[in-house]
């Protein structure tokens, strides 16, 4: 599997904090990574840095062996796309107006709004399941509505990488699984998906591959079968655990036993 | 609604659409009113023959009143703008230039030109704008800790007014008596006596500020989604906000060169304008549009109310301002406390 994206040796920290210090990465294309760890571990800064919201201190992080920071940004944001944490919908705005801003990076000067634009949204709306929503305000929505919302517009951005910074926090067990069978279908179309996950046991069951972080640095990543066990858990998380064959898809499932 | 001109498309929500044909039909109709304004009242028939024939006897509509109205509404679309602008970069409805000490520092920037230098067209209006971007880097500098948006900003930008207004009484307390009373005239914001000579250039000014702002509307509606998402798309943050506060402190700057301060269109027309159009963010388009019928009727107000005596447009605006800043602030008080 190639790597179209990668981290080579970065140092990334906030001032004078430090978060990571000195970690690789290349992300499998055409696959869905997922980045596990605490709290605090530097999984969101690392993605930051893919994303180029965060320059490193040392090291590189390439797109296509050029640096990130050296691409155009209008020219990057129509290969990666990316979701933050948190994010508050402008007020007044219609589902249908924020999902369309995610064409900006292909929009022109003074051209909004022309046939592929139109196209892109109504497949992103359709696609995140929004369609119905298309005319109502962002802010009468509710958590996962709204969190969909958001999915379509990164879709309509049309990037061949995805990148998601911990997207299913704060919704309910529905709207979780909705969301990670989601991502797993856009996998299947071929898209690279990147997340940041805080539950395991679904990480296992979605994802290709896992990144497991600590303070900072990349402490394991592979299939998750390959790479998820008891040691793996006890040395990232501190937690006693088991590790069994989940009975409906065979991956990797963790019971901590405390 | 889509509007195609040639290779320009553009996506305008119907309501915003509606109100701004609203709004443009109420600034004809004070315009004209106000065209009809004066010593002796005119009829409309005559205002528009004057306006149309060129001869002999329209000269007071065109040559005296034409100007003013014209400057009523031109610089109160500025104002609206540079409001729209500094509180869609504070993402505060009190993030005014004229409450942040913008105007303030113009005003110091125009009284240093008259006070040390001549005093030309130029001059005040280079002054001007220097004065206001140096109290914009001020507050910004003072703010950086907590981030250019926020109430902290505010608070400080209030503070910043207030000295730079002891700094203005003090240059026109050590100033020449002839200089001090001109200037002291000019201090509450007046429209009286504009001439077109005089507004040439600020109206020159203006159409590139707003021709700026036609290019970076893209960029600033991307911006609103916040930063992360702003950049993760493609916009240059840094570059659109340099852009913006110098597109806000000159279109300000612009009209406080040429009528003095005037306080409380910035502030309130963004806020009406987004009001009535129930649009996304602060819209600008509403935000001009209002700031043009708000400065006009406040001006025509100013003609009228110890008519014959006109009264400086900024004693009004100053007035009704701050009636509606009292009410916001407390708002905003409520909100974040």
């Amino acid at each position: 599997m190639g790597s179209r994206l990668t981290a080579e040796d970065v140092t990334l920290g906030y001032g004078e904090r430090m978060v990571s210090t000195r970690v690789s990465l290349a992300v499998p294309d055409g696959a869905f990574t997922a980045i596990v760890g605490p709290n605090a571990c530097g999984k969101s800064t690392l993605l930051k840095a893919f994303v180029r919201l965060l320059t490193p201190s040392s090291g590189t992080v390439r797109l296509d062996g050029r640096d990130v920071s050296g691409h155009r940004p209008k020219m990057f944001a129509r290969q990666v796309g990316f979701l933050p944490q948190g994010l508050i919908a402008p007020e007044n705005i219609v589902v249908r107006r924020l999902v369309a801003r995610g064409r900006y990076p292909h929009q022109s000067l003074l051209a909004a709004g022309s046939a592929a634009d139109e196209e892109a949204v109504r497949s992103a709306m359709a696609v995140a399941g929004v369609t119905d929503l298309a005319e109502r305000p962002v802010e009468e929505l509710s958590g996962g509505q709204r969190q969909r919302v958001w999915i379509a517009m990164v879709l309509a951005q049309e990037t061949p990488y995805l990148l998601l910074d911990e997207p299913t926090t704060f919704l309910d067990i529905t709207h979780q699984y909705d969301l990670l069978a989601l991502f797993a279908r856009l996998r299947d179309e071929g898209r690279t998906i990147v997340a940041v996950l805080h539950d395991i046991n679904q990480a296992c069951r979605f994802a290709d591959h896992i990144v497991a972080m600590k303070g900072g640095r990349v402490v394991a990543q592979g299939a998750p079968a390959d790479v998820v066990d008891a040691a793996l858990m006890q040395e990232v998380f501190g937690l006693p655990s088991i590790v069994m064959a989940n009975p409906v898809t065979g991956t990797p499932m963790v019971v901590p036993t405390v | 609604m889509t509007l195609r001109a040639g290779p320009v498309v553009v996506q305008v929500e119907r309501r915003t659409a509606a109100v701004s044909s609203g709004l443009v039909a109420v600034a004809a109709v004070l315009a004209l009113v106000a065209l009809c304004y004066g010593q002796a009242w005119a009829s409309p028939t005559e205002v528009f023959t004057a306006l149309f024939s060129g001869d002999e006897s329209g000269f007071v509509i065109r040559e005296w009143r034409l100007p003013r109205v014209t400057a009523a509404l031109v610089f109160g679309a500025s104002l609206g703008l540079a409001g729209a602008i500094f509180q869609n970069l504070t993402r505060n409805a009190l993030g005014s230039p004229d409450v942040i000490g913008l105007d303030a520092g113009a005003y110091t920037g125009a009284l240093v030109a008259i006070t040390m230098l001549n005093g030309t067209a130029g001059q005040l209006a280079a002054g001007s704008v220097t004065g206001g971007l140096l109290a914009a880097a001020v507050i910004y500098l003072l703010s950086l800790n907590s981030g250019l948006s926020g109430l902290r900003l505010v608070v400080i930008g209030i503070a910043v007014n207030a000295m730079l207004t002891a700094l203005n009484s003090w240059i026109v307390l050590r100033a020449e008596i002839d200089v001090a009373l001109a200037a002291t005239g000019w201090n509450a914001g007046s429209l009286n006596g504009i001439d077109w000579a005089e507004a040439r250039l600020p109206f020159a000014i203006v159409a590139l500020l707003v021709l700026l702002l036609v290019v970076l509307s893209n960029e600033m509606h991307q911006a609103a989604l916040g930063d992360e998402v702003a950049r993760t798309t493609g916009v240059r943050l840094g570059r659109l906000r340099l852009l913006m506060v110098l597109a806000g402190v000159g279109c300000t700057a612009t009209v406080t060169a040429v009528a003095g301060p005037v306080v409380f269109i910035a502030l309130a027309a963004p806020q009406i304008g987004r009001r009535l159009a129930r649009a996304a963010g602060v819209p600008l388009v509403p935000a001009a549009l209002t700031g043009a019928v708000l400065l006009l009727a406040a001006d025509l107000v100013a003609q009228l109310l110890l008519a014959p005596v006109a009264l400086p447009v900024g004693v009004v605006t100053t007035a009704i301002g701050g009636c509606y800043l009292i009410w916001l602030l407390g708002m905003e008080v409520k909100r974040s406390g």
